[in-house]
């Protein structure tokens, strides 16, 4: 083999480690950050997994928003077949408040969810409803 | 009858871009004259067009009610301006403003441009005559902004009261210019690719439109950041939100088409990559239309959900990319050259800056419609956490980082080694001085704060140092005016980097419920909540707090409003923000707490926060300055 060859050789033999490499570092961190989804009747019957972070969506029930002291937020998520109570500590955002759709990361905890530091995410127009909530009452 | 002259408007001009789209093309087959009319029917389409879009603004301004699409985004008490910006607050409007936009590029390409290069020319409007035909029939068909409201109305909606903002007035425009202007170098490729021949001087008139047209997207995007974190009110300037991403995507692939560009045009070889490239980038940039328009995205963005737009913007992009694909994978053959790359090489360092940018943007495609994909397939909810994101950019962009700089320094064909020697010295100030820096003055670090200021001072020093180079080694001054807007650019993204590394190591938070008349310790400074008063504006009412912040510099006074809108019932956040050069303080009043006299605050430090976007203006501005010199040396040519 001549030497133009060989440096050939190596040079795509050091590309296809480092592409691998990339690939491999790139596919675990997309599946270390995968968040799943679920709605309040999915995380009672169990679907969701415990003790891991998630996002549960719902409609936030008219009447069950508490701005407690110290800024604890707490009210009921809803997807009108059944019921999660959510706690959250911080300023609520735009567009959050009783009657709308909102989408909660964080952990359920004996019968309640806990929603992450900026957990609350409702950045969407007053009349969004979750795709989880819409579905169920397409079902209904 | 408004609305009858606007569809009557939409239909003339997609009869005109039906026409546009075949007439060239056949004409070049035939070789008659069917050719010239490129240039003609481009003009007539951008009339048309511009007179439906005359007729909806002047509906919007009229609060012409019996029209769907401005009774459900305008209403009487809607200030003037915002009338205005209403016409692309929703989707039918935005779409029009899209290919309003279109029209306007295939206008400017013609005029500007065609002399040129008549052939090719014609063949890229009748290529973008296919586009316009796809995008006016899906406004016609399935988001029709003319409709008639089904009984009487008398006062409209409102306009979703988070676009009422005169950064959103700009920052659809500026966007939308950039996303649709990559339909010029798509165009241009399709061209290249019907004539199976592609010379390296065409990427002389074409150049100007791709920095151009990247210097748009940049702006439009920093508008976007800069409004998303004064109006959000969470003081963030970057979510990964797929929104954002959509528009991210599109322009990872412009820059990498700018840099491949220059080899194309230099050294006449990547020229398939070229086009490949230039193909991958409308289409996302079409996708990036399709997520947002379609209603799939949880986001503000998401004004639709018609599931039959969404289905109709898939098969275009389908459309589009299965032909211009086939026609690739039929003519790449033709542009390949024979050119051996040396591994030091300007033109490898080029092609490792656009392998980082492409992976870059796939990775971003994975995170945005994995999700999507595994919900149409009913696999579950999922969504991709804005940690991922994050680590990929940084991983993928730090390798980048070593490479600008030497890229650079580096020649065409084969690189003198003695340039890189001196790039030592550089690369050592980079590394010690920082670091030198933070151990004196005893800042916290982490090792990604170090490789930040080092990424920093390495780009600058080395962009500087080659700057100096050119300038003092060459009386004549031409290479350095040659390279000038690529040395504002890098010295524009060093700034950048500088901002992000500062925003994300160095940024703090509270919130904090305080008592009015009483005050809270933050950030070494003081912060008295003094007052509490109503305030009016045009079409609502604010509850407004007066906070006043002392320091050692002196006093500054806060006025964070909270808005409730009229036709809305939740509240939105006005926050207060002093801002210079060096750091930001943000104050946002959240909901009272116990009654009315407690309430919740948010307060923020940014330090070095708006360095982020004018690092990306001065990397704008390098775009410009290039598209005004190449396109003067072109005329003088």
């Amino acid at each position: 083999m001549t030497k133009k060859r060989i440096q050939r050789i190596l040079f795509i033999a050091i590309l296809i480690a480092l592409v691998s490499i990339g690939l491999n570092l790139i596919w675990n961190a997309f599946e270390e950050n995968l968040l799943y989804s679920f709605s309040p009747t999915q995380v009672l019957n169990n679907e969701a997994p415990a003790e891991q972070t998630i996002r549960l969506a719902g409609m936030v029930k008219e009447g069950s928003l508490i701005n407690g002291t110290d800024l604890l937020v707490e009210f009921t998520l809803t997807d009108f077949l059944n019921e999660v109570t959510v706690q959250y500590r911080g300023i609520t955002p735009d567009l959050f408040g009783e009657g709308q759709g909102v989408v909660v990361q964080g952990m359920m905890r004996d019968d309640i969810f806990y929603a992450n530091e900026n957990g609350l995410l409702a950045k969407h127009d007053e009349n969004y409803m979750p795709p989880e909530v819409a579905d169920i009452l397409m079902n209904q | 009858m408004i609305s009858f002259f606007g569809n009557l408007a939409l239909v003339i001009s997609l009869a005109l871009a039906l026409v546009l789209s075949l007439f060239p093309i056949v004409g070049y087959f035939l070789n008659n004259e069917w050719k010239s009319l490129a240039r003609p029917l481009t003009l007539l389409i951008f009339i048309a067009i511009a007179i439906a879009y005359i007729l909806l603004t002047s509906a919007f301004l009229n609060d012409e009610f019996s029209i769907l699409y401005v009774a459900s985004n305008s209403n009487t008490q809607l200030p003037l301006i915002y009338k205005f910006t209403a016409v692309w607050g929703g989707h039918e409007g935005s779409m029009l403003l899209w290919v309003l936009f279109l029209s306007v590029w295939s206008v400017a390409l013609a005029m500007i441009s065609l002399r040129h290069d008549p052939v090719t020319v014609s063949l890229s409007l009748s290529v973008i005559g296919f586009v316009l035909l796809g995008i006016i029939g899906f406004i016609f068909f399935t988001s029709n902004p003319f409709d008639l409201s089904p009984r009487i109305i008398t006062e409209g909606n409102d306009l979703n009261p988070l676009l009422q903002d005169p950064g959103m007035a700009i920052h659809p425009p500026m966007l939308y210019l950039g996303y649709v202007g990559l339909a010029i170098p798509f165009a241009f490729s399709v061209a290249i690719l019907i004539q199976g021949k592609f010379q390296q001087q065409q990427l002389t008139w074409l150049r100007p439109w791709l920095s151009l047209c990247w210097a748009f997207l940049t702006i439009g995007i920093t508008l976007g950041s800069w409004w998303a974190y004064y109006e959000l009110g969470w003081g963030g300037w970057w979510f990964w939100d797929p929104v954002e991403n959509a528009s991210f995507m599109p322009w990872l692939i412009a820059t990498a088409l700018i840099h491949s560009a220059t080899v194309t045009e230099s050294r006449g070889s990547f020229k398939s990559w070229f086009i490949l490239l230039s193909i991958i980038g409308f289409a996302l940039s079409l996708l990036g239309t399709f997520l947002v328009r379609s209603g799939v995205l949880v986001s503000v963005h998401a004004f639709a959900s018609d599931p039959s737009r969404g289905l109709f913007i898939l098969v275009l992009i389908g459309l589009i990319l299965g032909i211009s694909l086939l026609l690739f994978a039929l003519r790449a053959r033709v542009f390949t050259s024979n050119q051996n790359l040396n591994l030091l090489s300007k033109e490898s360092f080029l092609l490792a800056n656009n392998l980082f940018l492409l992976v870059a943007s796939l990775s971003i495609l994975l995170g945005t419609i994995y999700p999507l994909i595994l919900d149409g397939m009913g696999l579950g909810k999922i969504s991709v956490g804005a940690p991922y994101f994050d680590l990929i950019f940084l991983y993928l962009m730090i390798p980048l980082m070593l490479l600008i700089g030497l890229g650079i320094h580096s020649d065409w064909i084969k690189s003198s080694s003695s340039k890189f020697r001196k790039l030592i010295k550089v690369a050592i100030i980079a590394v010690i001085l920082p670091t030198l820096i933070i151990f004196i003055l005893d800042l916290d670090f982490s090792i990604f704060t170090l490789v930040g200021y080092w990424s920093f001072l390495w780009i600058l020093l080395s962009t500087l140092v080659w700057a100096g180079q050119l300038f003092f080694n060459d009386k004549s001054k031409v290479a350095f005016r040659q390279q000038l807007p690529m040395i504002i650019a890098h010295s524009g993204l060093a700034i950048f980097i500088f901002g992000v590394t500062c925003v994300n190591n160095y940024s703090q938070t509270i919130e904090e419920v305080v008592a009015l008349n009483s005050s809270i310790e933050f950030n070494e400074r003081e912060w008295f909540f003094g007052d509490l008063r109503e305030v009016e504006g045009p079409n609502y009412l604010a509850i407004e707090a007066e906070v006043i912040m002392t320091d050692a510099n002196g006093t500054i006074n806060f006025n964070p409003q909270r808005r409730i809108y009229s036709n809305q019932s939740s509240a939105m956040t006005e926050a207060s923000i002093d801002a210079n050069l060096s750091r930001d303080l943000f104050v946002a009043l959240g909901d009272p707490v116990n009654g009315s006299s407690e309430w919740g605050f948010r307060f923020q430090y940014r330090p070095f926060i708006r360095l982020i976007w004018l690092g990306a203006l001065i990397m704008a501005i390098g775009g410009i300055i290039s598209t005004i010199m190449n396109h003067r040396k072109l005329r003088l040519a």
